[in-house]
């Protein structure tokens, strides 16, 4: 028995393959429908639905690298601003419950008299939580590195140091107790480390700054790589394009086809890089870690605290690469957009 | 269906390559559009397909101004149209199953919901045994069934065929005849662009649009 197919047109006329107006030529062989050795074949091919967008015409691997390393060093800026961010807060609060009192020595003045007095004027005033008052032997050492070890201080005016901590939750009123210490002891100078505090701030608006730079650059960059990369995609597979179009595919949907290859590929990037410079922060933190006891070691720890990035920062750093991959999702379906108002303006 | 009045075309600002169409296509009509090679023919197939738009004159699709739509008219005006073209134009990196079912792929329809249809179809024209053969391996029989198929998968009510049995022989071009003749009369409306005489005399009932020196004659 041949199988019967039939095909109806949209006007409602039918026709039948095994009819006998039939094409005799297009008549399919004798075989009962559904059934046979092509029902592998069937189930292979039937249920799967290949990419419009051939996975060979975008070069993928190249661009997944390119955006890996964009994500990477855009996450390498980031979490560098955020680190010195961080530690500049930290080395302002520090400095803002901290102030010193220097007792220079002068000619016929008693200074073990001065540092008692000062300190008597320290405790007293309001707002302060603790004085310490640096024995001679300590303020010398304080000396050290600037004028060598061994060095007899005894024919030198060393000045004493005095620290005052100072209550976060009262705040002490430091010109009245600058005025104050100056009426007692005339060669007392009182430092709120204002200045360091202006400065080590500005530097730290400045790295961020630059860091934000940097990753405004890196973006701009990516973006343009994907936006090379989705026009050869679109010049290679203009042919593909325009049968699309002409059987009635809608812009929207073919920027879909390009807008899902570029996204899979900027996620795999993006997670590539991201990872990476979670890596890399961790490695630097251990390594940070280890040089705590170092001089080297200490100056990074000046600069970027304790040099890890935290949690806050590792969440950037993901949405970072989440966003690598919803950036040249975005970019490719907006490109190919325009390329396609461009071709209907050229065809 | 279809009307062009006094259309014209050129590119750029040298002369008109078609000058002065005017023609209709009524529902239900077989037609030939020929002349000979290099005369406007796959131009002119092009102008209906709003693929070119014309410098002058007035084309109307379906009762629309073509001048007037937007993309998404001109995308719902071409869901209404199968197209073979002379070069079959399928997908290489699709199976043949998937080629036919593009169209319907591209409007949104789930895979399941059409699978029957194209299946159905691809028995109809006798290509149920290749349905997961990529088109390189095809014959050109095979692909120019497979176009044909993907033309009708959307059961369009107008068929424009560009030279459809230029790469066939004698045989297979007149079993293809046969076919497009059929489904006129299921209710399509079809225009075969060729210059193959030989094919032309088989359906000596069909409309004859010739395209000479830029100008359209329809011989009823």
């Amino acid at each position: 028995m041949r199988a019967r197919a039939v095909w109806c047109s949209r006007t409602g006329g039918c026709m039948s393959s095994n009819d006998a107006k039939s094409p005799p030529g297009l008549r399919r062989p004798s075989q009962p429908s559904g059934q046979g050795p092509r029902d592998a074949a069937l189930e292979e091919t039937l249920g799967r639905e290949t990419p419009l967008v051939p996975t060979s015409s975008i070069a993928g691997r190249s661009l997944v690298i390119v955006i890996a390393i964009m994500t990477f060093l855009a996450a390498l800026s980031a979490g560098a601003a955020l680190m010195v961010a961080d530690a500049s807060v930290d080395w302002r609060r520090e400095m803002a419950r901290e102030a010193s009192v220097q007792i220079r020595p002068l000619p016929g003045r008693d200074i073990e008299a001065d540092v008692s007095r000062a300190t008597a004027v320290l405790v007293a005033a309001d707002g302060v939580r603790d004085v310490r008052v640096y024995t001679k032997a300590e303020s010398e050492a304080l000396l050290a590195p600037w004028l060598g070890q061994g060095l007899d201080f005894a024919e030198l005016p060393a000045p004493r140091m005095i620290v005052v901590k100072l209550d976060e939750g009262r705040r002490a009123d430091l010109d009245a107790l600058r005025r104050e210490l100056a009426q007692a002891i005339p060669s007392a100078a009182l430092d709120d480390h204002r200045l360091w505090v202006e400065r080590l701030g500005q530097m730290a608006r400045t790295v961020v700054a630059i860091a934000a730079l940097v990753f405004i650059l890196i973006v701009i960059a990516m973006g343009l790589a994907v936006a090379f990369a989705t026009r050869a995609a679109m010049v290679g597979n203009r042919e593909i394009i325009e049968v699309l179009h002409l059987v009635g595919a809608a812009d929207k949907y073919i920027a879909q086809q390009f807008q899902r290859r570029f996204l899979v590929l900027g996620l795999r990037g993006g997670f590539i890089g991201g990872v990476s410079a979670m890596a890399f922060f961790l490695f630097a933190g251990y390594l940070a870690n280890r040089w705590t006891a170092t001089p080297d070691g200490d100056q990074l720890e000046a600069m970027f605290g304790s040099f890890s990035l935290g949690p806050l920062g590792f969440t950037v750093v993901g949405c970072i690469s989440a966003a690598a991959g919803l950036l040249t999702g975005f970019m490719s379906q907006e490109i190919v957009f325009r390329q396609l108002r461009r071709l209907d303006g050229a065809e | 269906m279809l009307t062009f009045e006094n259309v014209g075309l050129r590119y750029g600002n040298g002369s008109e390559i078609l000058s002065d169409l005017a023609f209709s296509i009524t529902p239900r009509s077989f037609q030939f559009l020929t002349g000979p090679s290099g005369s406007g023919k796959t131009t002119l197939l092009k102008l209906v397909l709003m693929s070119l738009k014309p410098t002058r004159g007035r084309i109307t699709l379906f009762g629309k101004d073509a001048e007037t739509l937007d993309k998404d008219a001109v995308t719902e005006i071409r869901r209404r149209i199968g197209v073979v073209f002379q070069d079959f134009r399928l997908l290489d990196h699709l199976t043949l199953y998937e080629n036919v079912a593009l169209p319907l792929r591209v409007i949104g329809r789930d895979e399941t919901s059409y699978r029957a249809e194209v299946l159905e179809l691809l028995r109809w024209v006798g290509l149920d045994e290749r349905i997961a053969s990529r088109p390189s391996v095809l014959s050109g029989g095979e692909k120019q069934r497979a176009a044909i198929a993907r033309a009708l998968i959307v059961r369009p009510e107008l068929l424009l065929a560009d030279e459809p049995t230029g790469n066939l022989d004698p045989t297979l071009a007149r079993r293809l005849l046969r076919l497009f003749v059929e489904l006129h009369k299921s209710g399509t409306s079809v225009v075969i662009a060729t210059h193959d005489l030989a094919l032309m005399d088989q359906y000596e009932s069909a409309r004859r649009l010739v395209l000479a020196d830029g100008r359209l004659h329809v011989f009823e």
